[in-house]
Parts: structure tokens; C-alpha cells; sequence
């Protein structure tokens, strides 16, 4: 994420403001464990999905993609594809010359790669067909001459190797990103600590793995305009990156994102695939469709970077932490992608679940030649929280104290700044570890079950959103616009996009909510960027806060035409006046009253079409520091999860029992819903706690098929028990917090303490495999080395002064 | 373009000719020139089961599927789970407890779900868990899926008349 600090721009900063009452207001909708509003249109099968779609003469389009890791193209034919019978166009590198990536710091993709093919699998020419049988038959008269470059495959080669590069920009060598932050006197620190303890972790990589495969569907209209259908979580970031590369303006260009058959973040990303369809549609002046194939998609990855991590701690004889220095190695595939922010994001959430006074940082992100990765659910944040878990539980041990109580004493503060200036509202971490420790006895389990059962604990935070956007502005990060209509129907548009985490349902119960109609009664449009107002996407847990907020703004400043029409016509005052279920009523005489439609009426007979806007943008963060960019959020959610299992000690295989998990969301705008995107993502870390592997083997992916990469099935997943916290927080809509990432991070330290507490051995990296678990065993399962490396002199953040927000 | 063969089959209980090449497969078929989109797909490789169709009530995986073997036989998919306006037992019952998010492996999971308590209807957690096994989700964990297919089990034996419990 781009960082800078705007000169001559004084912070805004100021005290956060307590919490509001829990209800100032009756909710009817909120809370309420409705069915999403697509519901029907999903298991009927009428949900139209990118590829579901099909318009008069589209082509299709697939694409050739390089079969060496690293090499430089000499030279790229299509004459042959051209002659084939069915073949329309073709497209090379050359013609879309113009680089895209998310971030602005890293463009550094082309639609089709130019000079040189930087991993099996990226793109280098395209074929429009008359049906995809063509096409695939096309890619085959396609002669793409390489010159075979060495390909760099690890952390430590790209560390180790200067002369050959998988791109020639970044500090040097094949080192993209390297940061290096320090909070407070880190000697002070470790010389006050009664106890010191290094530890050394490894994170494999692993993918998104969505059951829809990313698609996009490109129109070029005979009046010059562009629409484009993807299956994207990002509409607005791929208008913009569309607008760049196709050098077009973007008022000429609507972006479509269709309901995502799963993103996880896989679709996040401005895609190659989305500006090939774009510039063959054109060029033909006809529709092109693009489907991938489940091997392409692995091929698109942005998924979890493998990352190789450092730790040391500085403790007093209780556990309160004195300094803590975190190191991580990044393995960050052949693109940018989030990459920039995926390393900030390694370094930036260790201090806001428990109190580090003293914190230094040292990330370093490098260039390999494999697919590119970036944000998976927790961006950047589960491989240092399955470092910090599994440290803390080591530290624990060594002071003789109890995980549970370790971790319940030195708990941050609600509403205090962090030492890297992290702002928190609400924190209800507390309750999370108790209440899971309650459920599932951890008490008096940990450390008393009989050999091969293990129980094992952890705690986590995560960002409700992103503090500040990719491109840094002063834009709202989310808008609404609500149309009334006479029949008492209100449409509700808005950019943000349902990847079936159910954002187009919370539009809805927001909107009813607050003017006092049913749900079937709002009909919402959303991620069109022609029609819709920007929300910048389905990533960072941004949506429920941001949009939520913006519909309740846009209907709070329609209510009060309507209630002063009402009051003017029944002789109530306006304040007494309160709208539910399609009705506009006195509430001391609820009788008295009108219906929603007729109170439309008159507010429009009154006062012309209506309709309205709402907006959000988070406060702002009293960080200014260069790389403060990462890590402030309107406000934090909490989750502790405990993990019951048995380890079979002749064949290392794990069974898992039960998992608790306490997620701290604020409040529950559906709790049916939310309890959905908990389990989710306990699954999620599940499969990469357990099983899931992104690895590579003479420079390509080994398993790039769903029967090879192994993921968790209907029979791997055990019993969970969903505890929701609330704690209303002033932040966040009705006190709602994000919980669709978050619930994610805990359950994987939590199953691997739970592995030592069975087994008495430590296993310091994911996944867990049986063969891992039968090494340990065996003592023959070395600890994780991290690459020795010369990180640059840190950053020395001075610490905040009162005025600027900081707190005890 | 390759050559076209005449198929028979019977789609949702419905007569259907349609001119397909030979070797495209019945996910092809049912998607592309029937228009059935309903039926998703999520490898093309028999590996993940979103594709899951009924033939003759029993589930198949219509990526490995050519229809030139199904002549006369009955094809049921998502479109065909409603009997006449009112959705299926398993539909709603997906619908209301959340057990589909994306929504998109559902529909291949409704299929295998039906074909299954069309056999078992009073099955316990684990033989459904089993009878899906074959039927990918990222989204829910599974545990709403399974959730929903017990509460539609039980509404629809409720319905049949329980036999002496």
C-alpha cells in the first residue's frame, strides 16, 4: 500500500468516544437470523454467474501460458492460430504494453507477458474462437520461442542470487520489499525481562482453492463503450486498472461483478485475463468470454505467501511482555499483487491482541519464480499469529504459568493506542477466553488428558476494514444511494460485492432496518460500476462496517422528509414517530399511523423524487509514520479458539475432536450469517493447519488439480461450537465488526498447541502433516531455519504525545 | 466444428432433442445447449462433484458424463429439484439455515443430498457426511450443509408419515 504522509495536513485526531447505549433503538431486522436475501435464487440454481452468462455472437477466448518458470520470449507467432478455420483474433504481449497491478508501487503485470515469462503458467498470447474447442486447438499453432532463464525457487536463493533476476526492479537482487520499523528501546526491553525466549516458525504457502473458477465476459459496444463481467471481489480496482491498460477513459468503461462462486481473496486482483478478453472483444467488435480452467486458476493464485519467521520475546516472571522482535521472509511468487502490504501486514497486528510496550519489525518480501501471491482470508496476518500463538504457549510452559492465564493477564486495553500507534475501540478478548475456556474445560484438560488427546489454545485480532485505501485520497471508501418508490419498494445500490459472504443481504437488513420495511421489500443493485456508487471491494473485512454505515447514513437522511410529511398530516410530532413493519406510527398510539407507501407519497408529493446518499470513510488513524499505512482499522476483532484432538502416534494422523471458537464481531447483524463465516473459517484453517500445500517441484506447481491439492471434505470436519461476542462497538453499524477473516487465525496455533499438549512434541511449522508428526516423534524434525539476512537500520517511530491520542 | 449427433433424453422430466457433438459431455450439454446453468462446475476432472446431476435418481458427475450413453434414461438437475412452484424440502431448508453461502457447489450438493434420502431418509450425521464426501464446499465448513440436509430429512419423513419411531 502506497505510504506517505501529506504535508501541511494537520491529523484530526481525537479521543475515540465511548460507546453508544446498546439500544437506543428497537431492532427488528438486526439480529435477527433472516435467510439472505439471495437465498432462493442460490440453491434453485438461478444465480447467474459469470460463466452462466452468454451473449449473440460472443467468442471465447483461451489463453497460452509459459511452460518454464523463468525465461525470456524471443519471439511469439500466431500466424498459425490466425489460419485456423474458427479463429477470429489473436492477442500478444505488445499490444497491451501498458503495466497494471493492485498497488500503485507494483505495476508490474501485463496482460500478456512481453519479455520474459516469469512463472509456469503466465500468460503470453491469447485466441478469440467461435467455441472453446477452437480456441484450446488454437493455442497449439501459437510458437512461442524462449530463451531459458535459471529459475529462482526459495527465499534463500532469491536472497542469495544478484546477477539473475526475476525482475529488475526493487532494492536489488531479487529482493522486492524490505521493512524495517522500531516502536520504543527494544535493549531497554529485553534487559528488563526476566526471561527471553527465540523461536523460528515456517508457514507453507497454500491458495484460495474457490469453486468457481474466475471468469470475465468483455462487450465493446458500437457506441465505443466497454462492460465487462468478472468474477471479481474488486469491481472498482479493475475499472480503474481496465481504464489504464485499454487507455480508454473510465466513464467509457462499466465493470460488472457477477456473485462470486468464492473469492477468499483470489479475486481480488485486477486480472490479466479480464484485459485479454477486454482488448479481443476490441478487437473483434464481438462479446469474449474467458473461463479459466481449474489449473489456470492455481496458475492466478495471490494466495498465502509461504513465509519463514523470526521471533524473540522478552517476558517478566508473570508474562508481561518487555520487547518483542519479529522478523519475516516472504516468498512472494513473480508478481507485486498485495504483495507490499501482505509484508507490512506480517509485521503489523503482534501488538494488538496483548500488550507490547517495546516492538521492532523487520519484514523482507522477495521475487521467486512461481505464481504470484497475496491476500488470502487474514492477509499477511495468520502466519505471524501461528508464530506468536505457538511462542507464547513455549513461554508459558518455561514460566510455569497456564496458557489461558498468560494470555488473560496482559490483554490490550479497550479504547488505548498501541506501541505501533494502532488505535482499538472495542476489545473483547477477554470474554473470547473465557468463554472458550469455559465451553471446552480447557482448565482442566490442558495438560491432563491422557497421551495421543491434546487440547490446545490461542488468541487473535483482525482489521474490520482497512483504515486507508489502495490510492490514497480523501474519497469515501463506501457509498449507498437509496431510491424510494411509490409502491413502498426502496432500491438500494452500492459497490460492494457478494462473494457469498452475504454483503447484498446486510445492504438490505440495514436499509429495512432503519426505514421500517420488510427485507423482500428493498430490492438491491450492487458492484456495477455504471449504476452503483464506489465501495472498494469485498477485502480487508471491510463491508459490513463501511457499507453498513454508509446505508444508514443515506437512510437517516431520508427519514426525517418522510416523519415530518407524516407528522404534518396526523398532527404527531416527528419525534414520536417511529417506522416498522411498513408502517409510519405514533408510538405512544401505534394505531395511528399511515402505511410506508403512503408516507412515500406524501413525502414525494412534497418534496419530488426521492431518493439518497450515504457515505463512509474511517477516522482517521493517528499514525503518520512511513509504513503506518498497514494496520489501522476503524476498529479490531477479536477471536479465541480451542482445539480437542488425538494424534495416532504409530501413523502420526491427527483426528480432531472439537473446536470452540469465541469470536468478538460487535454485534451479530445475522447471527445465522455470522455463525456461517466462523465456521467457514475455521474450516479455512483447518485445511491449512492440516493439509493444504502450495509446493513446487522442478519449477512447477505439484498439485494444481483439486484431487492433488488435499483440502478438507464433508468427513475431515469436526463438530464446532460458535460462541458470538458482542461489544457493540461505536465504530461499526449497530456495534457490528467484521467476522468472515478473523475467526480464521487462532484455530491454527490452537490445533498445533493442542498437537504438543497430545503428543509432547513441537512442531513448528504448517501443515501438520503425518509424516511431520511421525518425525517429531522420532526427534528427527528440525526446527525451521530462517535465512541469515542484513535487514536495513530500522525506522525509530517516536512514541505518540497525548494530543496526538496516545494512552496509558 | 465437430459433427453433431441427434440426442433423446429426458430432462427434468421433460422430452428433450438436442444436436450435440458426440464426445461433449453432459455438462456441456446440459449448460451449453440446453441453457441449464444451473449445473455449475468446478474442475471438469470428476474430482470436486460440483457438476453432480441425478440419472435415474442416482448421482453422476456430468463432466465424466457423455450423454450419448443416456439416451431414454431420466436427467434431473437443479432446475428440476421444485415440484411445480414449491422448491424441494432440501432447497428451503438450505435456504434457511445459511447452507449456501456462494452458493455455488449447491446446487451438486442438493442432488447428492436428495439422491441420498431418497435411499436413507432417516440417516445419521455421519452416513450423510459420507453420502457427501464427494461434494467440495470452501465456503460454509460443511457444518450448515449438514445442518439443513437433517432438517429437511426430518421435515420429509414428517411428511411421508413417520413409520412407527
Amino acid at each position: 500500500m502506497a505510504v506517505a504522509t501529506k504535508i501541511g495536513v494537520k491529523p484530526r485526531v481525537k479521543a475515540p468516544s465511548p460507546p453508544k447505549p446498546a439500544s437506543e433503538q428497537t431492532l427488528h431486522i438486526i439480529g435477527q437470523p433472516l435467510p439472505k436475501v439471495d437465498a432462493m435464487a442460490k440453491v434453485c440454481g438461478e444465480t447467474v454467474f459469470v460463466d452462466d452468462l452468454s451473449l449473440p455472437r460472443m467468442l471465447y477466448c483461451k489463453i497460452k501460458r509459459s511452460p518454464h518458470p523463468h525465461a525470456r520470449i524471443l519471439k511469439v507467432d500466431t500466424t498459425g492460430a490466425q489460419r485456423l478455420p474458427g479463429v477470429v483474433a489473436t492477442l500478444v504481449g505488445w499490444e497491451l504494453p501498458i503495466p497494471f497491478g493492485i498497488l500503485p508501487v507494483s505495476q508490474d503485470e501485463h496482460a500478456l507477458a512481453i519479455e520474459k515469462a516469469r512463472f509456469v503458467g503466465d500468460p503470453v498470447a491469447a485466441v478469440a474462437a467461435v467455441d472453446e474447442e477452437t480456441a484450446e486447438l488454437a493455442l497449439r499453432h501459437i510458437d512461442v520461442t524462449y530463451q531459458v532463464l535459471r529459475p529462482i525457487m526459495s527465499i534463500e536463493e532469491a536472497l542469495e542470487e544478484e546477477e539473475v533476476r526475476v525482475h529488475d526492479y526493487g532494492p536489488r537482487g531479487n529482493i522486492h520489499k524490505t521493512v524495517s520499523l522500531q516502536f520504543g528501546d527494544l535493549e531497554e526491553g529485553f534487559r528488563e525481562a526476566d526471561h527471553v525466549r527465540e523461536d523460528t516458525f515456517f508457514f507453507e504457502g497454500n491458495t484460495h482453492l474457490p469453486m468457481e473458477q474466475h471468469a470475465a465476459v468483455a462487450s465493446y459496444g458500437a457506441d465505443g463503450k466497454m462492460t465487462l463481467w468478472s468474477s471479481t471481489q474488486t469491481p472498482h480496482y479493475v475499472h480503474r486498472a481496465l481504464a489504464k491498460v485499454l487507455e480508454m477513459p473510465a466513464s467509457h468503461i462499466r465493470v460488472i461483478a457477477c456473485p462470486n462462486g468464492g473469492g477468499f481473496g483470489g479475486k481480488s486482483d485486477p486480472f490479466n485475463h479480464e484485459m485479454v478478453v477486454a482488448k479481443l472483444s476490441m478487437k473483434t467488435r464481438r462479446p469474449v468470454k474467458v473461463t479459466l480452467t481449474r489449473e489456470e486458476v492455481f496458475y492466478c493464485h495471490r494466495g498465502r505467501h509461504p513465509a519463514k519467521m523470526w521471533i524473540k520475546t522478552g517476558v517478566k516472571r508473570d508474562g508481561a511482555i518487555t520487547a518483542m522482535h519479529f522478523r519475516s521472509f516472504l516468498d512472494g511468487g513473480a508478481y507485486g499483487s498485495y504483495g507490499v502490504a501482505s509484508l507490512y501486514y506480517s509485521g503489523a497486528l503482534q501488538t494488538v491482541t496483548y500488550r507490547v510496550p517495546r516492538y521492532r519489525f523487520e519484514g523482507v518480501r522477495v521475487f521467486t519464480n512461481k505464481p504470484p501471491c497475496g491476500p488470502k482470508r487474514g492477509h499477511g496476518t495468520p502466519q505471524p499469529r501461528f508464530a506468536i500463538e505457538c511462542h507464547l504457549d513455549k513461554i508459558a510452559e518455561e514460566l510455569g504459568m497456564d496458557p489461558l492465564e498468560l494470555r488473560l493477564r496482559h490483554l490490550v486495553e479497550p479504547f488505548s493506542v498501541t506501541v505501533n500507534q494502532m488505535r482499538l475501540r472495542t476489545v473483547g478478548l477477554k470474554e473470547c477466553l473465557e468463554r472458550v475456556a469455559r465451553r471446552s474445560g480447557f482448565p482442566e484438560k490442558h495438560g491432563r488428558l491422557h497421551q495421543g488427546v491434546g487440547i490446545g489454545l490461542a488468541a487473535s485480532a483482525y482489521i474490520s476494514g482497512a483504515g486507508l485505501p489502495i490510492y490514497w485520497n480523501d474519497l469515501p471508501h463506501s457509498g449507498v444511494q437509496l431510491k424510494l418508490d411509490r409502491g413502498g419498494g426502496v432500491t438500494a445500490f452500492c459497490g460492494s460485492t457478494d462473494i457469498g459472504q452475504g454483503s447484498d443481504s446486510v445492504l438490505a437488513y440495514v436499509v429495512a432496518e432503519e426505514l421500517g420495511v420488510e427485507v423482500s421489500d428493498i430490492r438491491v443493485v450492487t458492484a456495477d460500476t455504471d449504476l452503483t456508487p464506489v465501495d472498494l471491494g469485498s477485502y480487508s473485512s471491510r463491508v459490513t462496517l463501511m457499507m453498513g454505515n454508509a446505508a444508514i447514513e443515506a437512510a437517516r437522511r431520508l427519514k426525517p422528509l418522510i416523519l415530518n410529511e407524516v407528522s404534518r398530516e396526523i398532527g404527531v410530532p416527528a419525534e414520536r414517530l417511529r417506522m416498522a413493519h411498513r408502517r409510519v406510527f405514533d408510538a405512544r398510539h401505534p394505531d395511528k399511523g399511515m402505511s410506508f407507501s403512503e408516507a412515500v407519497v406524501l413525502t414525494e408529493a412534497k418534496h419530488g423524487t426521492l431518493g439518497s446518499t450515504g457515505s463512509y470513510r474511517p477516522p482517521p488513524s493517528p499514525a503518520r509514520y512511513k509504513g503506518s499505512g498497514v494496520g489501522p482499522s476503524p476498529t479490531y476483532s477479536y477471536s479465541a479458539c480451542v482445539v480437542e484432538l488425538q494424534v495416532d502416534r504409530d501413523t502420526g494422523r491427527i483426528t480432531i475432536d472439537k473446536i470452540w471458537i469465541a469470536h468478538d464481531l460487535g454485534k451479530a447483524i445475522n447471527p445465522l450469517l455470522a455463525i456461517g463465516q466462523i465456521e467457514g473459517s475455521v474450516y479455512m484453517g483447518l485445511g491449512e493447519a492440516l493439509m493444504e500445500e502450495q509446493v513446487f517441484r522442478l519449477g512447477a506447481h505439484k498439485s494444481p488439480s483439486l484431487l492433488e491439492y488435499k483440502s478438507p471434505t464433508f468427513l475431515e470436519m469436526p463438530p464446532v461450537e460458535a460462541i458470538l461476542v458482542e461489544t457493540l462497538d461505536p465504530e461499526g453499524p449497530y456495534g457490528a465488526k467484521e467476522c468472515g477473516q478473523g475467526p480464521l487465525l487462532p484455530v491454527i496455533p490452537a490445533l498445533v498447541n493442542a498437537i504438543y499438549d497430545a503428543i509432547g512434541v513441537r512442531i513448528d511449522e504448517v501443515p501438520v502433516t503425518p509424516a511431520k508428526i511421525l518425525q517429531a516423534l522420532e526427534g528427527r524434525l528440525r526446527a525451521p531455519e530462517v535465512p541469515s539476512f542484513t535487514f536495513p537500520e530500522p525506522l525509530r517511530v517516536p512514541p505518540l504525545s497525548p494530543i496526538e491520542g496516545a494512552t496509558i | 466444428m465437430s459433427e453433431r449427433v441427434l440426442l433423446h433424453l429426458r430432462v427434468n422430466g421433460e422430452p428433450v432433442e438436442v444436436a450435440a457433438p458426440v464426445h461433449k459431455t453432459l455438462l456441456e450439454v446440459l449448460r451449453e445447449e440446453l441453457r441449464l446453468t444451473g449445473t455449475k462446475h468446478g474442475c471438469e476432472l470428476g474430482e470436486c462433484g460440483t457438476c453432480t446431476v441425478l440419472v435415474d435418481g442416482g448421482p453422476v458427475l456430468s463432466c465424466l458424463t457423455l450423454p450419448i450413453e443416456l439416451e431414454g434414461r431420466e436427467v434431473v438437475t437443479v432446475e428440476g429439484m421444485s415440484h411445480q412452484s414449491t422448491p424441494h424440502p432440501l432447497q428451503i431448508a438450505f435456504a434457511e439455515i445459511g447452507a449456501a453461502q456462494c452458493g455455488y457447489c449447491t446446487p451438486g450438493i442438493l442432488l447428492a443430498a436428495k439422491s441420498f434420502l431418497d435411499r436413507n431418509p432417516r440417516p445419521s450425521r455421519l452416513e450423510i457426511q459420507e453420502a457427501l464426501a464427494g461434494n467440495l464446499c470452501r465456503c460454509t465448513g460443511y457444518l450448515q450443509i449438514l445442518q439443513a440436509v437433517e432438517l429437511a430429512a426430518g421435515r420429509m419423513s414428517k411428511e411421508l408419515g413417520s413409520p412407527g419411531e
